[in-house]
This record gives C-alpha cells, structure tokens and sequence, in this order.
C-alpha cells in the first residue's frame, strides 16, 4: 500500500479512443493539460466553483477538477478542443469573438463547453435560463452582459434565425 | 493525498468488503464534497471507493410504490426527469438549487445526505417527503427516515463498512405537493442561511389532511417539524394556522451565529420560509386537480 502504482485508463476523448496513465489521487482537469496536453481546459479555483475547467463527461456537464481521472474509464469525454475546428468554429465560439464576450480568456473554453451543452438540451433558452446555466462559469473581465447576449446569438444562429 | 488507492467495484458485497477492509476508506459518488475536502486537506482518505458502477447505486426507478433513487444518481438527472419533478417538485427544486450546473452534473442527493451538512438543501427535501434511506452493511441492508440518519455536523449513522443503496420516497396521495425554499443573500450558486421544505395533502374540500414539515441550516442537522405539520392539518392553511407553522418552524430551531447569519436571524427567517412553503405546495396540490 505504499507505492503509488499507476493506473490505466481507456477513455473516449473528443470522439478518438484515448488512453492514459494515471495517479489515483489525480483529478481529470490535470491529466487534461499535463499528461495529454490538451491546455484547452483551464485550471482555476481546482474547488469546483469557477467553471473555468468544464468538460463533458458522458452527457454531463462537469468541472473536470471535481472529477478523478480513474472515474474515467469507459466513458466519454469532451473538451473545448473537441468544439469547433480552425476556420470552423462553433456558433458559440463564433458569437463570442462577434460579441468581444472575452478579455483575458481564461472563462472563455469552459463557457463554450458549457453554453454548448446548454443550447443542445435547450436550444431556445431564455436570458434567466442562461445565465441560470452559465452561474458556474466565473468571468472577472465582461461582466457577462457580452456573454450572454453571445450564447443566446449562438442559439438564434443555430435554430437558423 | 499520499498512497491514495483508487478501487471501483461493481457490487455492494465488494464495496463493503474494501471498506471494511482499509483503515481510513471514503466512499465517492460525485466528489463534489470530497473532492473539494481532499485538495482542502481536509480529509486525506487511503482509499477512494468509487460507488458508481454498482448497479443498486444508479438505480432510478418510478413506480406505483413510488420512488427509489440510487444514492449516486446525479442532481440533473432527477431534475431532468419530467415524472420525478411532477410528483415531488419541492424534492427536485431542492436540487436545482444545490450549487452550479457542473456541480449538478455530478452531486447526488445520497451523497448530499453522507456528506451531513446541516445547509444541505435535498435533505429537509426528502425529509418533507417521509423518505427512507436503504443502506447495505455486513448484515443485510438495513431502513433508517431520513430524518434519523444525520447525527451531527458531518456526522451519521453509517458505519464504516455501510453504505447507503438507495433513498425510498413513498408515491404522494392524490392532491399532494411538495415544497422547499432556502433563503441566500445571491441568487444562485451559495449555501442556505435557512430552508424549509412542506409536504401536504389536501381533501375534496381543500382541508390539509397530512403534511411534513422540515427545515434546514437552523440546527446541528436537519430537522422534521411535527409541531408545524400539526398546524397544518385540519386547517385550509389560513392565517392563523399559518403563523402556527412559522411560530412551530423558529421555535423548533436550534441555530449557530455565523458569516451567513445570526441565530436570531436565522429563527426568524425559517419561519417565514416554512409558512411561504406551505402556501406553495397548497397551491401545487390545487393545481393538480
């Protein structure tokens, strides 16, 4: 019980069979950016307020600090590199440079995870039903009036409004 | 975090035997407690049981029984369930409530419940509700309400080789509902200063037959109220069993003073949010019909 054996893990990320090796103390969000080196994902509070670090874990939107990497195996993971393609980028990353819903940028791949999975469940929301969804992705540089009128943008453009 | 170990077992036999079997264990459904308290150092287990691949825990199941929720069924996936929030709205209100929707993607009421915070929004819920708690030991599976399973502040009444199955909430009469409300100073993504949840039921004539009252954050755990519940029956919730709820929920509580609230505060406030609540599941129970 002494050594710090590693563990395997076989995980389906950004729609690729993808397998890591990992500690079991170690949470997703750090295996995201220093051992597959996606640093798409953001690391902020690591206490599960901020939102900076959201993910898709299966069809849940979560804070991949929150998460341990172990509890990955079998499933499906999506991140902010999964959203969207140089020169095609999703609606909502699309919005968002429209808008200027961004200054420094940490927020933002965590917003676009989230606000995505958002408009796939709901693709009409309201405002408060917006920033409802969005009250766990933290942004200290908009004052997220940009930001929502973004993802509700996005919603317009992908119902083809 | 040193030589933590990791261990997902798919039955409740093999989750009991390594719990049983480690000197300092935590069972982990969705880490939105423990993960948080690990990297705060303030638990530093030897072994993580991850519980959410034992079929018992993820079990939902609706039926003319009622309710049996897995106790590491995630918040957003009860909340997403049109039939569950029909039937106990109050329930599913509580856990829209319970902080972000990444922390919803992954908290579940049963771990809401083990984790014993007196705050915790789901638990006067399922109070309300006269729900039960299943929990699987060395020797069979055991029932406890609910309301008996916390003893303290982070405290309850597992032992260190249990682990709670499945919370059991009985299929409300006809014109029955259920409400909660919590008071924060935001409006979203905090930890109550007080809550309070009602169950009722309701006759043709719109008299309170039966009704649970729990409140919540105004003691060392959650608390089932039957002087309020008492106030309630009989009555058409009119003004003065209404100030009998708000008199029964202050006196009943027991609070602290803290950086969310002073105790006078506190006492004062979940007997408002116990009387408002009761107006809401009336007016739930009406719309049924």
């Amino acid at each position: 019980m002494t050594t710090q054996k590693k563990l395997h893990i076989s995980t389906t990320l950004n729609g690729e069979p993808c397998e890591f090796l990992c500690e079991p103390g170690q949470i997703l969000s750090d295996v995201l950016r220093n051992t597959l080196n996606l640093t798409g994902t953001k690391e902020g509070c690591t206490t599960g307020d901020c939102g900076a670090c959201s993910v898709m874990l299966d069809d849940a939107l979560v804070c991949s600090c929150l998460v341990l990497a172990a509890e990955a195996e079998g499933k499906s993971i999506e991140t902010v590199e999964g959203v969207g393609h140089e020169g095609q980028l999703h609606p909502v990353q699309e919005k968002l440079l429209e808008h200027a819903a961004l200054q420094c940028g940490i927020c933002t791949p965590g917003i676009v995870v989230a606000a995505k999975a958002l408009l796939e469940k709901n693709p009409d929301p309201s405002e408060e039903e917006t920033r409802y969804w969005l009250a766990g992705n933290l942004c200290r540089c908009t004052g997220y009036d940009k930001i929502i009128r973004a993802v509700m943008d996005a919603g317009a453009t992908m119902r083809g409004e | 975090m040193q030589s933590l170990q990791f261990a997902a077992p798919t039955s409740l036999a093999e989750a009991a035997a390594l719990l049983g079997g480690s000197d300092n264990p935590k069972v982990l459904a969705g880490g939105t407690d423990l993960l948080v308290q690990m990297k705060l150092g303030l638990r530093e287990p030897a072994l993580v049981v991850d519980i959410k691949r034992i079929p018992e825990l993820g079990e939902v199941s609706l039926g003319a029984d009622g309710l049996r929720l897995g106790a590491a069924v995630p918040g957003a996936e009860v909340t997403a369930n049109a039939d569950i929030a029909a039937l106990y709205p109050g329930f599913v209100e509580a856990l829209g409530l319970i902080g972000s929707t990444q922390v919803q993607g992954r908290c579940s009421p049963g771990g809401n419940l083990c984790n014993s915070s007196p705050a915790a929004d789901s638990v006067p819920a399922m109070i309300a509700c006269g729900a039960q708690c299943n929990i699987y030991g060395p020797n069979g599976m055991r029932s406890v309400p609910v309301e008996a399973f916390n003893t303290g502040p982070g405290r309850n009444c597992l032992a260190a080789d249990e682990i709670l199955v499945s919370l059991e909430f009985p299929r409300p009469a006809a014109r029955s509902a259920d409400a909660y409300l919590r008071f924060i100073p935001r409006t979203e993504m905090d930890i109550a200063v007080a809550g309070a949840a009602v169950a009722l039921t309701l006759d043709d004539a719109g008299v309170c037959t039966a009704a649970r009252v729990a409140i919540g954050a105004v003691a060392p755990t959650a608390l089932l109220v039957p002087a309020a519940a008492e106030a309630l029956v009989g009555s058409k919730l009119d003004d003065a069993a209404l100030a009998a709820v708000a008199e029964a929920a202050s006196a009943a509580a027991n609070p602290i003073s803290d950086k969310r609230g002073t105790a006078e505060y506190r006492r004062k406030v979940v007997g408002v949010l116990a009387r408002r609540a009761a107006l809401i599941a009336q007016s739930r129970a009406q719309a049924e019909e």
